[in-house]
């Protein structure tokens, strides 16, 4: 069973402004992609973060590894406040504690550092400064995520790897410094089926092995399914439900999630799905009005959905948690 | 008569270190009206296959066998203006990531216009009737098509490249990868609009992508590519329930499914071979877990295990997939 709290997140909030040219004059206006979201990562925990495209699950990554600073909200790691972090020192250790993969190996990788150096430079930000022992490290390391043996790929670049040896190579990257907490997004969805599964076998291992907890933003339910303990489902912005991961899946209750698990194809021909019940198109989140943010969207709606402010996370059973009027 | 019969179809791509086998001896057919899907990995020759069979080869590739018979004329020895009169009237094709190939200066509508009269005798005035219509059909407003690019979304974008590909009533589409960067609620839609275009226009459909899911809800047949080669093809209900040969089985086992049970996933080791050398033998035999001594030398016959189910192995698998988890 997870541990302790050890990421919490409350009332976490990102806007992006926007120019907008309105005659002559700007004005300006903001996208809400993250809007006063509230969860918790427990510590050996893999918590899920899916939607669709331009849901925040990316930028509540960032949020969370401070790539961003919130508009509005607290973040804390194991009691202290995340926010407060600004540079030196305090957001050395920060970094050490906390890491992030990305998407795209072929992206995250600089092509003119050999993978040692990609490697070891965690290390030396952290102030490892002997040489030998960043070399014992990284073998080490390499090895555990499966770039045997470490010898031979040590001095080669990223081009000489396939995608899947260069994303195990990020894994690497980001676990050297032995973090508590890493936000791995989309990890899995730039690899090919087969080299995949073996990825995400590989991030189940190296929680149990290194004692990591997870953040894993994904837009694939399939794969939440494998990876995810808990996980939210984020809608514009918004967390629409949250619980443990066979729980949203076996029984989704808030019409989004029956909509999104409605859609995923299935790998079997003779299983017919539900249909699709969402209407229109999803819309920028840009300045939204206050009431739900499914609503011109939802099956269920009516004029109270209408005139009622965006509904609260509400617990329907133990720790599922969904935010509809209509539930 | 099938609609579309390749055989033996053998496509190399020459390079500076020696000719890349993307497409080896591949073999297969089309009835009017079906649909065909094939899967594979990147690099596996999916997308060779079909570039092959629009004659849209880059000049570094040739095909060096086999033939391409559509509608009975073979495209292979065809000189390029007679293959001009096929290409978009009797196949036509939705490239991969096509919906970013549109000109962001120009209307959309004028874009699909312009791809009709290159093909047909129509006026601008017909030609916008006609794009009309196309929009009709694949569930946008018509007046969309007075919009740029950039006032669509994608899944719109999606949509108005296939109004295109179906504007000179091909017999047939091609469609790479149509819904690989759309989300599943907009793929799940444009999908099913596909479907329904292809049963009422009685059009024949091949379909290209690396998801086996999205595979097996549109197509009639599957075929499973692996380095090159065709390594099975069946009926879809037959591939999932009845996976012969150890590629498929491990490509079956390496998906996560939503629905069902949770079952472990199982990985396979290594990775697809280089195909400047291919290793002999089966290209397969590297990572397969049936791989006997023979494999290691003698190229597998594609035959026909049961029928319409043809398989290139030596060592067809009868458990399918229950036995790969095992």
């Amino acid at each position: 069973m997870p541990g302790h709290e050890l990421i919490k997140v409350e009332g976490l909030t990102k806007y992006f402004p926007v120019k907008k040219r309105i005659m002559l004059t700007r004005a300006v206006s903001y996208i809400h992609a993250v809007d006063e979201i509230t969860f918790t990562v427990h510590e050996g925990e893999i918590f899920g973060l899916v939607g669709e495209s331009g849901c925040g699950k990316t930028t509540t990554g960032k949020l969370l590894v401070k790539l961003y600073e919130p508009t509005r909200g607290t973040i804390t790691l194991d009691g202290q406040n995340v926010v407060a972090i600004r540079r030196g020192k305090h957001l050395r250790e920060f970094r050490r504690r906390v890491q992030m993969i990305f998407q795209d190996p072929y992206e995250s990788l600089n092509p003119r550092m050999t993978i040692f150096d990609i490697v070891a430079e965690p290390l030396a930000v952290q102030g490892v400064r002997s040489l030998k022992e960043r070399e014992e490290r990284v073998a080490e390391i390499l090895s555990q995520v499966g770039i045997t043996p470490p010898e031979t790929f040590m001095f080669r670049y990223p081009h000489e790897l396939s995608g899947g040896q260069r994303q195990r190579v990020a894994i690497a990257r980001a676990m050297v410094v032995g973090p508590q907490f890493v936000a791995a997004d989309e990890p899995t969805s730039m690899l090919d089926v087969s080299i995949r599964a073996g990825v995400m076998k590989l991030l189940l291992e190296l929680k149990d092995t290194l004692g990591v907890s997870y953040l894993y933003v994904t837009h694939d339910l399939a794969v939440a399914r494998y990876m995810c303990d808990r996980m939210a489902v984020m809608y514009l912005g918004k967390i629409v439900e949250l619980g443990p991961t066979e729980e949203v899946i076996q029984n989704p209750l808030h019409p989004y999630t029956r909509a999104l698990i409605a859609a995923v194809p299935v790998p079997d021909p003779t299983y017919h799905r539900e249909p699709v019940e969402i209407k229109g198109d999803i819309a920028a989140p840009i300045d939204p009005p206050p009431n739900c943010r499914f609503y011109p969207r939802c099956p269920l709606s009516d004029s109270a959905c209408e005139s009622s402010p965006h509904p609260d996370l509400r617990e329907v059973s133990p720790g599922h948690f969904v935010a509809c009027h209509k539930l | 008569m099938s609609l579309l019969d390749v055989s033996h179809l053998t496509m190399y791509y020459r390079t500076k270190m020696g000719d890349v086998h993307a497409v080896d001896d591949v073999s297969f057919s089309v009835e009017p009206g079906e649909a065909i899907g094939l899967v594979g990995e990147s690099g596996c020759g999916k997308t060779s296959v079909a570039m092959s069979l629009m004659k849209l080869l880059p000049d570094n590739a040739r095909i060096v066998g086999g033939s391409i018979l559509f509608d009975g004329v073979d495209l292979v020895p065809l000189p390029e203006e007679e293959v001009r009169k096929i290409r978009w009237k009797g196949i036509s094709m939705v490239f991969q990531a096509a919906m970013n190939s549109l000109n962001p200066v120009y209307r959309v509508g004028d874009q699909i216009i312009e791809a009709i009269q290159q093909h047909l005798p129509l006026s601008t005035e017909q030609a916008r009737e006609k794009v009309a219509k196309l929009y009709t059909l694949v569930g946008m407003d018509p007046e969309l098509m007075d919009r740029y690019p950039h006032e669509y979304s994608g899944g719109m974008k999606q949509r108005a490249v296939i109004a295109m590909a179906l504007a000179c009533d091909p017999k047939m589409i091609i469609a790479d990868e149509p819904t690989t960067a759309l989300d599943v609620i907009v793929q799940d839609r444009i999908l099913h609009r596909i479907d329904e275009i292809r049963k009422e226009l009685n059009m024949a459909m091949m379909y290209i992508s690396h998801d086996i899911a999205v595979i097996a809800e549109v197509s009639d047949k599957i075929g499973v590519m692996y380095a090159g080669w065709l390594v099975e093809l069946a009926d879809t209900v037959t591939i999932f329930k009845r996976p012969a040969h150890p590629y498929t089985i491990a490509l079956m086992s390496a998906f996560p499914s939503i629905k069902g049970e949770k079952r472990p996933l199982v990985h396979l080791p290594g990775e697809p071979p280089d195909l400047l050398d291919p290793p002999p033998g089966c290209r397969f035999h590297p990572r397969c877990r049936y791989a006997t001594g023979i494999c290691q030398e003698q190229v597998p016959e594609y035959k026909e295990i049961e029928p319409g189910h043809f398989v290139a192995c030596w060592n067809p698998q009868r458990k399918g997939v229950a036995d790969a988890r095992a």
